[in-house]
C-alpha cells in the first residue's frame, strides 16, 4: 500500500516538477517547441503506466510530457529534446509533440490528432503474432473521438480480438471546442459499449483509483484477448498550447477549474502519502526529484546542438 | 537459371517465398483474402499461410496504414495491398505524416519496414477514381522509397528487395502489366530498389519510361527500328530515391531524351526527370527534353476520350520523329497494344 502510493507519487511529482521546469525557463526562449502540457492529468499518466509492466508499450498524443516522465522516469533525454539539443531522443529533430522512448516503450506521440491510435493496434497485433507477453495503451484525447480513425481502429481491434488498452483523457475540449459542439450524442461510453470491448470510466483525480482501474482493465483485456477502452475526466490546467493559464480568454470557467484544482492529483497523492509514510520521507523524495530534473536542465543547457550534416540522418533507416 | 512468367505470378512468388523464409512478413488489406485474391497475385498465400499472415481488412484504409507502421515499428514485415492507388489516398496522412518520419522522428532508433502495394487502374472505364498513379506525390516525400517495376523480373526482385528493405516501400503496379510475360532469374537476389534500368539498347534517342510506358517506348522502338532508328529505353523502376545515373549515362551516348510518364505531366516525375538530365549534361544535349504524359484532365470514362487522354506509342515515335527531323512513319499497318486482348474488365 505505502509501497504503491509511494510509486505513485513519485510518477505525479515528477511530472509536475517537470512541467514546472518547462514554466520556469520557457521565457528565456531556449526551448522553442510548442509545449502541450500535462498539468492536470498526471492521475492518468501515472495510474495507468504504473498499471504496466516496463515491457508493456505505450503510444500517446502531442500532449504526452506526462505519460513520457511515467514511463521512463528519466528527465535527461527529455529536457535536452525539448532544447533541442543533440543528447534528446531524437537528437533535437522532433520536440515536444514527438517523444520515444524505444528502450522504455513509448512507441510514438504525434501532433495530428488521432493518429497513433491505429500505430497502437498494429503494435499490439504484431506483440501478439510474435507472441510478446506486452501490453500496448494508447492515449488519446476526446478530440481524437471526432476522428474517424478512432472508430476505425476501435472496430477493427474489436473485429481482429486484439488486447490493447485505449485511454481516453476527457478534458472536454478539442483545442478550444467544447463537446456539446462536436458531439451528436450522448456519451461516448455509450457508444463505445456496443462494440465487443469492455468499457471502464472514471472522474477521479486520485492516481490509486486510476491505477486500481486501469490494472483490472488490463487483467480483463489479458484473460478475454479483446480490447478494453478506459474513459477518464480531467481537467486541462493551462492553455492548449503553451504554459500560461488561459482563462481570461472566456472559453472556460476559472470556477470550474478550482473545483478540479480542489482534488488536484498531486496534492491529493501528497496527503495519502504522507499519511501512510511521513513528511520528512515525502520531503526526500521530492528533493530527490528536484535535484534530477534540475541537473537535467542544466546538462540540457550545456548539451551541444547536432551537427549540421545530422539534418540527413535516420531519413531513411 | 531464368523462368518465363507472368508479372502476377512474379508478385506471387516473390510474396510467397518472402512468407516461407521469414514468419514476421504478413500480407493484408482489403479483398486480399478473398476469392478474387488481388487479381490473383495472393492466390494461395491463405491456404500455405493461414487466415493470421494473409488476411482482408475493415474498409478502413486509414487506421490500416497505421496498423502496418505499428505492425513493422513492433517487429513485423507488413505488406498492405491496394487495388487501386486511389484507394491508398485515404491513408495519406498515416503514409506522409507518420510513416515517412517515424524513423527520423525517433531519432534513428526505430525502423520501418512496411511494403505498401498499389495498383494502378486503366481501361474499360476506370475513369477517374480508379486510375491514377500519382508517384510523384509518394517520392516528394523524404522516408518514402518510391518504385514502379515494368517487368516480370523487376517485379519479383523489387518485391523481394521492398519486402526485406528496412524502410517504407510504396510498391505501384500497373493493372495491365499483371499479363505482361517476362523472363524473372531463378536467384533474383542481384535486384535491388535503385537505380534506372536499360530495357532496350540504342544509339539515337533514349526514351525514360515509367511502368506501362516503357511497354508502349518498346513498342515504338520496335516500329522505328525498320526504319533504321535506334532508341534507348530506360525503365525508371526507383521514383525515390532517385538515381539518375543510368538516364544520365544513355542521355550522353545518344544526346537526345524522352520522358515517357505514367502520370499527369505538371509538377510530375517527368519533369524532375527533365530538369536532373539538362543539370547533367545541357551542353550535350542535340535538341530539347520532350515531355510525354496525362494533360491536366481528370481520368474519363467513355473510351474515345479516355483514349485521347492516355499517350502512346505513337506520341513517342512522333516525338521521335519531330527531335530527329524525320518524316511520319506509315502506322497504318501496325498493331499496337488494345487492353481488350487480355483486360475486358471490370477491374
Amino acid at each position: 500500500m505505502k509501497e504503491l502510493n509511494y510509486a505513485l507519487y513519485q510518477k505525479v511529482y515528477l511530472i509536475r516538477r517537470a512541467e514546472q521546469a518547462i514554466r520556469e525557463h520557457y521565457a528565456s526562449d531556449a526551448m522553442k517547441t510548442p509545449m502541450h502540457m500535462s498539468s492536470g492529468e498526471e492521475a492518468i499518466c501515472a495510474g495507468v503506466c504504473h498499471a504496466l509492466r516496463p515491457a508493456d508499450e505505450i503510444v500517446g498524443t502531442y500532449r504526452s510530457h506526462g505519460i513520457y516522465l511515467a514511463k521512463t522516469g528519466e528527465t535527461d533525454r527529455f529536457f535536452a529534446e525539448m532544447y533541442g539539443r543533440e543528447t534528446g531522443m531524437a537528437k533535437g529533430k522532433a520536440g515536444s509533440m514527438h517523444l520515444t522512448a524505444h528502450e522504455e516503450g513509448l512507441i510514438c506521440t504525434s501532433a495530428i490528432v488521432g493518429t497513433t491510435i491505429p500505430v497502437a493496434v498494429g503494435a499490439a497485433f504484431a506483440n501478439r503474432e510474435l507472441k510478446r507477453d506486452r501490453v500496448v495503451a494508447v492515449f488519446f484525447g476526446d478530440g481524437a473521438i471526432d476522428e474517424g480513425v478512432f472508430w476505425e481502429s476501435l472496430n477493427s481491434a474489436c473485429v481482429m480480438k486484439i488486447p490493447l488498452l485505449f485511454v481516453c483523457e476527457d478534458n472536454g475540449f478539442a483545442v478550444h471546442v467544447p463537446k456539446p459542439l462536436r458531439h451528436g450524442y450522448r456519451s461516448i461510453t455509450e457508444l463505445v459499449s456496443k462494440f465487443d470491448c469492455d468499457v471502464y470510466a472514471s472522474e477521479s483525480t486520485d492516481p490509486e483509483v486510476i491505477y486500481q482501474l486501469a490494472s483490472k482493465a488490463i487483467q480483463a483485456m489479458r484473460e478475454m484477448r479483446r480490447p478494453a477502452f478506459l474513459h477518464l475526466k480531467y481537467y486541462r490546467y493551462l492553455e492548449h498550447v503553451g504554459v500560461n493559464e488561459d482563462f481570461a480568454q472566456g472559453y472556460r470557467d476559472r470556477q470550474e477549474f478550482e473545483r478540479w484544482r480542489a482534488n488536484d492529483p498531486v496534492e491529493l497523492q501528497r496527503k495519502k502519502l504522507v499519511r501512510l509514510a511521513s513528511e520528512a520521507e515525502v520531503k526526500k523524495l521530492e528533493d530527490t526529484i528536484e535535484r534530477q530534473v534540475t541537473e537535467s536542465v542544466k546538462r540540457a543547457e550545456k548539451a551541444p546542438f547536432p551537427k549540421p550534416g545530422e539534418l540527413y540522418q535516420d531519413v531513411l533507416a | 537459371m531464368t523462368r518465363t512468367i507472368t508479372y502476377r505470378d512474379a508478385l506471387n512468388e516473390a510474396t510467397a517465398e518472402e512468407m516461407r523464409s521469414d514468419p514476421s512478413v504478413f500480407v493484408y488489406g482489403i479483398d486480399v483474402g478473398d476469392h478474387k485474391r488481388i487479381f490473383n497475385s495472393t492466390k494461395g498465400l491463405v491456404e500455405e499461410f493461414g487466415p493470421t499472415r494473409c488476411f482482408s481488412t475493415p474498409l478502413s484504409e486509414d487506421a490500416m496504414t497505421g496498423f502496418g507502421l505499428g505492425a513493422a515499428i513492433n517487429g513485423m514485415r507488413p505488406i498492405h495491398v491496394h487495388m487501386r492507388v486511389d484507394f491508398l489516398l485515404l491513408g495519406m496522412n498515416q503514409l506522409v505524416n507518420m510513416i515517412a518520419t517515424h524513423c527520423y522522428g525517433s531519432g534513428g532508433t526505430m525502423k520501418v519496414p512496411l511494403v505498401i502495394r498499389a495498383i494502378i487502374g486503366r481501361g474499360w472505364g476506370q475513369s477517374y477514381q480508379h486510375s491514377k498513379s500519382l508517384h510523384s506525390w509518394f517520392a516528394h516525400v523524404p522516408g518514402l522509397k518510391v518504385v514502379m517495376p515494368a517487368t516480370p523480373r523487376d517485379a519479383k526482385g523489387m518485391l523481394k528487395a521492398a519486402i526485406r528493405d528496412d524502410n517504407p516501400v510504396v510498391f505501384i503496379e500497373h493493372r495491365w502489366l499483371y499479363d505482361a510475360v517476362g523472363e524473372v532469374p531463378d536467384d533474383t537476389s542481384a535486384i535491388g530498389l535503385e537505380g534506372a534500368r536499360v530495357l532496350r539498347e540504342g544509339r539515337d534517342i533514349t526514351v525514360v519510361a515509367t511502368s506501362w510506358m516503357n511497354v508502349e517506348a518498346v513498342k515504338a522502338a520496335q516500329i522505328l527500328e525498320k526504319r533504321g532508328v535506334s532508341i534507348e529505353v530506360v525503365d525508371a523502376r526507383a521514383i525515390a530515391p532517385f538515381d539518375a545515373a543510368t538516364i544520365v549515362r544513355s542521355v550522353r551516348k545518344t544526346r537526345r531524351c524522352i520522358v515517357a510518364d505514367n502520370d499527369w505531366l505538371h509538377c510530375g516525375f517527368s519533369a524532375e526527370v527533365a530538369a536532373t538530365v539538362y543539370a547533367e549534361c545541357l551542353k550535350e544535349l542535340a535538341a530539347p527534353i520532350d515531355r510525354i504524359g496525362y494533360e491536366a484532365t481528370p481520368c474519363p470514362c467513355t473510351r474515345p476520350l479516355e483514349n485521347e487522354f492516355y499517350p502512346n506509342a505513337v506520341d513517342i515515335i512522333r516525338a521521335v520523329e519531330r527531335q530527329l527531323g524525320l518524316s511520319q512513319t506509315d502506322l497504318s499497318g501496325e498493331d499496337f497494344y488494345s487492353y481488350e486482348n487480355k483486360f475486358k474488365g471490370p477491374f
